[in-house]
């Protein structure tokens, strides 16, 4: 028989020109259910007022992230059991440093525009992915073959970002790791984009978007790894060999 | 709809001390943050002191037997728990941005935390 708790989903409710406020929806719930569960169940049985994004339930399109009991998460595969317990208050906000359209929903609009202004690839071919246990060497037919980027565009990186709360020009983890995804020399034309202040040296190393990135991207090691492209590309532009 | 509290701004700086939600690394962030502010204020209070000299040997003998003072004393004693914590900090750092031991930060920061309050406590016994 399915386990039951009984736990107080809080959901963050703000509508236009309204101040922001809490309401909390009794309900029991099985803690393997995830936490997109519960909320859609307070939007089926309580309240069809609660606005709140999602789309494929298997983390792939990256549309429910929020805050849960102030941690960044992607609600669809988040389980109930993970963050709380039996009794205890669910928590769920919308994520931080995105103006909030209504309630759980945030504008991410400036985030897409970052990703574009790196050219973010939605897919790539599977020979330049960062893949477990790659062949040792590829056959040259396989850069037929493509598949989806590690990166869901979820904004979980630039919620949890301590420099993206201060600073609204910053790029961002993801943008720029989907710009060391690409590589400054396949693409050099992204070395003006990614280094200056705003860019990859604005980063302070918190580690906040590794911690809470759903799908491995590992933003800050490739935020590292695109400082060492990037002083590799000053040096050789100053002898001459870029 | 006043959206101004969910935007990134410079005056968001007070969130960065919040270690609520946060994990290693963002303690380390905020870590640095605190000390680098203790350090920077410690700094105008050491120039200021040694400007005392100007002022004749007495004036800083004066400074000087206030250093005795318990509050001074724990004041000394903080400079130096800032300068290890932020330093042994700030190396991690430097590691990490030159793609040594990337993923690795969390063990290293801890690392780094031991061996900066290993020190604090060798001085303190010294110190008192």
């Amino acid at each position: 028989m399915a386990e039951n708790w009984k736990i107080t989903l809080r959901v963050f409710r703000q509508k236009e020109n309204q101040p922001s406020h809490f309401d909390d929806f009794q309900m029991d719930v099985n803690p393997d259910e995830y936490v997109l569960d519960a909320v859609e169940r307070a939007w089926a049985f309580h309240d069809r007022t609660i606005c709140f994004r999602h789309a494929c339930h298997h983390s792939t399109c990256g549309a429910c992230g929020m805050r849960v009991n102030g941690v960044e998460k992607l609600t669809c595969i988040t389980s109930i059991r993970d963050v709380t317990h039996n009794g205890a208050i669910l928590k769920v906000e919308p994520l931080r440093n995105f103006p909030v359209v209504s309630d759980l929903v945030v504008d991410m609009g400036v985030f897409y525009r970052k990703m574009e202004t790196v050219n973010a690839r939605a897919v790539l071919p599977v020979t330049e992915a960062e893949i477990e246990n790659p062949p040792s060497k590829w056959d040259p037919d396989d850069s037929q073959y493509i598949r989806l980027s590690d990166c869901l565009e979820c904004g979980l990186c630039i919620s949890a970002c301590p420099v993206a709360a201060t600073t609204p020009e910053y790029l961002g983890p993801a943008p720029l790791a989907a710009a060391q995804d690409q590589g400054l020399k396949r693409k050099p034309e992204l070395l003006a984009i990614v280094d200056g202040e705003d860019g990859v040296w604005r980063c302070h190393s918190a580690f906040e978007c590794t911690a809470v990135c759903p799908s491995f991207v590992d933003p800050a090691r490739r935020i590292m790894n695109l400082r060492t492209q990037v002083v590799d590309m000053r040096w050789r532009k100053l002898f001459g060999k870029a | 709809m006043d959206q101004s509290r969910h935007q990134p701004s410079a005056g968001k700086f007070w969130s960065w001390f919040i270690p609520v939600g946060r994990q290693a690394g963002g303690w380390a962030f905020a870590l640095n943050r605190v000390t680098a502010i203790g350090l920077t204020f410690y700094l105008f209070l050491h120039l200021a002191a040694l400007s005392l000299l100007a002022q004749g040997p007495g004036s800083y003998d004066k400074f000087l037997a206030l250093t005795e003072n318990p509050i001074i004393k724990f004041g000394e004693w903080a400079v130096v728990a800032a300068v290890f914590l932020h330093g042994l900090n700030g190396i991690r750092i430097i590691l990490t941005s030159f793609g040594i031991a990337v993923t690795r930060q969390k063990q290293l920061f801890y690392s780094f935390m031991v061996i900066a309050v290993l020190i604090i406590l060798i001085f303190t016994i010294r110190m008192y």
